[in-house]
């Protein structure tokens, strides 16, 4: 990572080290300035300023570092370099490469070494799309970059001015090459540089109106976020936030993908790794990692690059977006970046708020989340970053201070339920409480696109759930055998939407993505059933018969079957003969 | 080297020195008492006026006429070949009555973050043969899966015998044992102490034995030096090593106990607010590096205070581990061993472990399976303790009896009973056997043909 933007430079000394948070004299500094400490010149931040003491975050480990060793002043802030070669990587918080880290450093990750987060030497093939002469501004598309199966647009950044394009080259240049020269002498490369702390500019935000179609039946089907929104997935620990983040990195209809791993496992990272390259995307059949760009500062990683990596993560989001994608971003998970807020505020001996946050752990996270949205891009396209974060509460209680700020802010909640994991019912989401605030927005599209009958679909699917809920009680006092007749059938039929529908098995080779059509006929296929069942006890056939119904049982199967339709039709027709001798019986 | 007598205050395991040459964080310190001899300690905080020093040991005996010795480099550990076999204390000296150990190399105890670009995937299936681990909670090489297990309960017994029959079928490597006890009680210790001897597992072991009657801070760095020897034995040796840490409960009580003296702002319940990163620095020095030929796998065993879950000890330890191995107390006073809850326990890295080529193809759906008819045959024991059983339904009652076949059967098995995968996954397929067929929705149709014993002995008696 390279820093931008010039500041006076200046040279001090170390005073004090305490962990990561170390404290030097001598210099002079402006909040957030990179700054290089000691002998090894380890990479910090300037995070505080009291008196001639200048505190600095260091994204590096510091054993051995000593009172009185010198720290520059880089003035530059902490930027990301962006531009072609950042898809398919895998960077450390502080858009290190991990890839070059190993090269250079070996198996474990050492200190002191910095690594561009663009390869440098690297040649790209760049074709222009604007001539001699053109205007451009901020924002303008210049020329363009097959990077992967995705092309990489090459931007005017937003804070050139712009002008008439006086040169413009086609061919194949490294990023620091110079491919574009502006009538008042500016020169672009296809590399910008941008400060992590700062959102990129926009025209202006959107409505979000369209659905990131996840694959994933109880996101899409009851709680979907819109893409350019915002979700939460809360849960202890094992209950399924990482499997979820990556089931939507594997399957989300998003055209690039940035995946944090925020302060988590180091081998879900090499999952990711071994995973991705051999998934295919389903919409354009090419291996998912050509989409993505990871970000991994595991737990063991040092705490103060964790706390730049959400950041970093936003930033490569945000540029993506620029060049008119629809990007999503994973967090897992939020919570780790608050600790390391935390961790880092109790150092500065800040006075602590909530439960030892720092007291502006609030405005951290929402400023976090609003730089998600759908938007008309600078350049005038339209583009997106959906934003999912994971959050992962002490002890499973959502009311502590991560779970609960988060929740004032983000407009899908995807509350995850350890009683469910428990018993494997996966994904553990639990559909009582958790809610999305797009469905009015959305409503249109699935009218559109899936079919002017799933909004009710939808809405009868979640009264029967409602409905069991409040059954279950009386049950869990009087044993099931005790209701009314209608209501048994009701017991049934929201088991049927439980087990059919909402259980998903992100292991089975076809149940892991499962699209908006197929997840149509098969609520189509429960709700068959129960028009069918309660017709069929309004003739007077017994709920015994009704609920033995043999063919409903091959309805579970659906979800394993990759052609399912000629099952599915059988099925349904089976249902329909086996009621109608039911009901001639009777 | 440069010997201060500066020392201007103690408190608890902490020692401020003044008027230092400038000292390096996290450096080694020795502490020479007044009859010569040396406690050791480690640069907390260092400026140009003050060093904080955390004592491992009792601060016993210093004065403020100790002298302070900095010895210019961070803590490290010899570590050799010649281990294998050794006893030693929680601070890493023979305790056994034998040599010195001889240094091949000297490593730095912390340990490196292994570079997640340079992982292993995890993917060895480990044979426990014990059958609620194999079945349902899969373990594989490489992997972290904790024991949460309660005062007075045989989470010991578990951790032995998995650490007696553990295998990679197919493969004659053994594993190489390194247990690392703080404060665990001398019975304890001796416990395991005698198993290994028995066994043999003792050639192949290295054992830090830091007692409950040992110094409490000595814990913070018994973990660290065990994992320092277990990467030296698998990354340098290319051996599969086997990791115990017991108990992690004493561990974070060490480094509450620190966290108080430095008076730190204290986080839930009084632990540590890094606790979780401190934690992370252990567990995840677990895993495969690509292009090394060994393996480091972690069987972390606490205590869980009052059996809570939620509390921050077990609970920051499931946000880091790969799953975990939950003991209930329940199940022990039914007399069932190994009484492990399957319900709450979890291993995430199972399903990189087993199926087609690693277990058999329909492992996981069994598991799956399994899984979901116990959790509905123990629900209802709370309503049967309500309405009794004349108020179940048909369905229900088969439910319930599952249940309790499913621990009598599959949970239940003998401390030296060591099951095949094979002979745990039919076992599975003989218990769901007694569910009607349409009730196992878990489970797809070509499996069922291929495993349930109703279509196996059909299909046996038609060819
Ligand atoms: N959709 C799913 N399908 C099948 N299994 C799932 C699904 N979701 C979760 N699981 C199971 O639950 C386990 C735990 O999930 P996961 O690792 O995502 O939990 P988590 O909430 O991220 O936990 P932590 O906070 O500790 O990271 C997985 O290893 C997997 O076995
Ligand atoms: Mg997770």
């Amino acid at each position: 990572m390279k820093a931008q933007d010039t500041k006076t430079t200046k040279t001090g000394v170390l005073k004090r080290i305490a962990g990561p948070v170390v404290t030097a004299v001598g210099i002079e500094a402006h909040m957030y300035d990179v700054v290089k400490v000691g002998k090894e010149e380890l990479m910090g931040e300037v995070i505080k300023i009291q008196g001639e003491n200048i505190i600095i975050q260091v994204y590096e480990d510091t054993s051995g570092i000593r009172p009185g060793e010198p720290v520059i002043n880089t003035g530059l802030s902490l930027a990301v370099e962006l531009g072609p070669g950042l898809l398919t990587s895998i960077y450390d918080g502080i858009q290190r490469p991990l890839s070059v880290l190993v090269d250079k450093m070996g198996d474990f990750i050492q200190r002191g070494v910095s690594a561009p987060g663009l390869d440098h030497s690297k040649k790209w093939e760049f074709g222009p799309l604007v001539k001699e002469g053109q205007e451009v501004g901020p924002g303008t598309v210049i020329g363009e970059v097959q990077e992967t199966n995705i092309v990489h647009r090459i931007l005017v950044p937003p804070n050139v001015r712009g002008g008439t394009v006086k040169s413009i080259r086609s061919g194949s240049f490294t990023v620091d090459e110079v491919i574009c020269t502006l009538d008042d002498g500016t020169s672009l490369t296809m590399m910008q540089k941008w400060p992590v702390r700062v959102p990129r500019p926009v025209l202006e935000k959107m409505n979000p109106t369209v659905p990131l179609i996840t694959g994933q039946r109880i996101l899409d089907g009851l709680f979907p976020i819109a893409k350019g929104g915002t979700a939460a997935i809360p849960g202890p620990f094992g209950s399924g936030k990482t499997v979820t983040q990556q089931q939507l990195a594997k399957w989300s209809d998003a055209e690039i993908v940035v995946y944090i791993g925020c302060g988590e496992r180091g081998n879900e990272m090499t999952e990711v790794l071994t995973e991705f390259p051999e998934l295919e995307d389903p919409k354009t059949g090419k291996p998912l990692m050509e989409r993505t760009v990871l970000i991994a500062n595991t737990s063991n990683m040092p705490v103060a690059a964790r706390e730049a990596s959400v950041y970093t993560g936003i930033t490569i989001a945000e540029y993506f977006r620029d060049m008119g994608y629809d990007v999503s971003l994973m967090a897992d998970s939020t919570s780790r970046w608050a600790e390391a807020m935390r961790e880092i505020s109790s150092r500065l001996e800040e006075m602590p708020g909530e439960e030892g946050y720092p007291a502006y752990l609030a405005a951290r996270l929402s400023e976090f989340y609003e730089r998600a949205g759908r938007v008309r891009t600078l350049g005038g396209k339209m583009g997106s970053v959906s934003v999912i974060g994971a959050v992962s509460p002490p002890g499973g209680d959502f009311s502590e201070p991560v779970t609960q700020n988060t929740l004032r802010i983000v407009k899908v909640f995807w509350a995850l339920d350890a009683k469910l994991s428990q018993r494997r019912h996966f994904p553990a989401i639990n559909w009582l409480n958790s809610y999305s605030l797009y469905l009015d927005s959305l409503q249109e599209w699935y009218d559109r696109e899936v079919s002017p009958e799933w909004n009710s679909l939808r809405s009868w699917a979640m009264e029967i759930l409602q409905k069991e809920a409040e059954l279950q009680e009386i049950v869990q006092l009087v044993g099931s055998d005790a209701l009314p007749e209608a209501e048994q059938i009701t017991i049934e039929v929201a088991r049927m939407i439980r087990e059919i529908f909402l259980q998903q098995n992100a292991y089975d080779a076809v149940d892991t993505f499962c699209d908006m059509k197929k997840q149509y006929d098969m609520m189509k296929a429960i709700r068959q059933y129960s028009d069918l069942a309660y017709a069929a006890q309004n003739a007077g056939v017994t709920p015994q018969q009704i609920l033995s119904v043999r063919s409903k049982n091959e309805l579970p199967q659906i979800k394993f079957i990759k052609d399912y339709v000629p099952a599915l039709a059988k099925i349904q027709a089976d249902m329909e003969a086996e009621f109608n001798a039911l009901r001639s019986a009777a | 080297m440069k010997e201060y007598r500066t020392i201007t205050q103690i408190a608890g395991p902490l020692v401020f020195v003044e008027k230092t040459e400038p000292v390096g964080y996290g450096e080694l310190v020795n502490i020479v008492l007044y009859d010569g001899s040396i406690k050791r300690g480690q640069v907390l905080d260092t400026s140009d006026e003050l060093v904080v020093v955390q004592v491992f040991e009792t601060t016993a005996g210093i004065g403020r006429d100790s002298g302070i010795r900095f010895t210019g480099e961070t803590i490290k550990m010899p570590v050799g070949r010649d281990m294998l076999g050794r006893i030693l204390s929680g601070g890493g000296k023979p305790i056994d009555g034998g040599p010195e150990i001889v240094p091949e190399k000297r490593l730095d105890i912390t340990g490196a973050a292994i570079n997640p670009y340079a992982r292993g995937s995890p993917n060895d299936f480990i044979q426990t043969g014990i059958s609620t681990i194999d079945g349902t909670n899969t373990l594989v090489r490489g992997q972290k899966l904790p024991i949460f297990s309660g005062a007075g309960l045989p989470h010991n017994q578990i951790a032995l015998q998995i650490a007696r029959q553990a295998k990679v079928p197919g493969s004659k490597e053994a594993f190489a044992v390194v247990f690392a006890a703080m404060g665990i009680t001398k019975e304890e210790a001796n416990y395991f102490m005698q198993d290994f001897e028995r066994t043999g597992a003792l050639e192949r072991a290295v054992v830090f034995l830091n007692l409950a009657d040992d110094p409490a801070v000595e814990r913070i760095i018994t973990p660290r030096l065990a994992l320092t020897t277990a990467e030296y034995l698998a990354f340098d040796l290319g051996m599969h090593v086997l990791v115990i840490l017991t108990d992690m409960t004493n561990y974070c009580e060490a480094l509450r106990q620190i966290g108080a003296a430095r008076e730190e702002v204290p986080g839930r319940r009084g632990y540590p607010g890094y606790m979780y990163t401190d934690l992370a620095g252990i567990y995840e020095r677990a895993g495969i590096v690509k292009g090394k030929k060994g393996s480091i796998t972690q069987f972390p065993i606490l205590t869980m205070p009052g059996d809570d879950i939620t509390h921050p000890i077990p609970d920051l330890t499931g946000y880091i581990t790969e799953g975990q191995i939950v003991v209930s107390r329940e199940l022990h006073r039914k007399g069932i061993y190994p009484p492990i809850n399957v319900l709450p326990s979890l291993s995430r890295l199972m399903n990189l472990g087993i199926g087609k080529g690693h277990t058999r193809e329909d492992h996981k759906k069994v598991s799956d399976q399994l899984y979901a008819a116990y959790a509905e045959g123990n629900d209802l024991r709370g309503l049967v303790a309500i309405v009794g059983k004349d108020a179940l339904s048909e369905r229900d009652r088969m439910f319930l009896e599952f249940a309790d076949l499913f621990e009598n059967r599959f949970v239940r098995q003998g401390y030296t009973e060591d099951r095949t995968i094979e002979e745990t996954l039919d076992l599975g397929w003989n218990l769901l056997s007694t569910l009607p067929v349409e009730q196992l929705v878990r489970i797809d149709r070509d499996l069922i043909n291929k495993y349930h014993p109703k279509f196996r002995q059909t299909a046996k008696a038609e060819g």
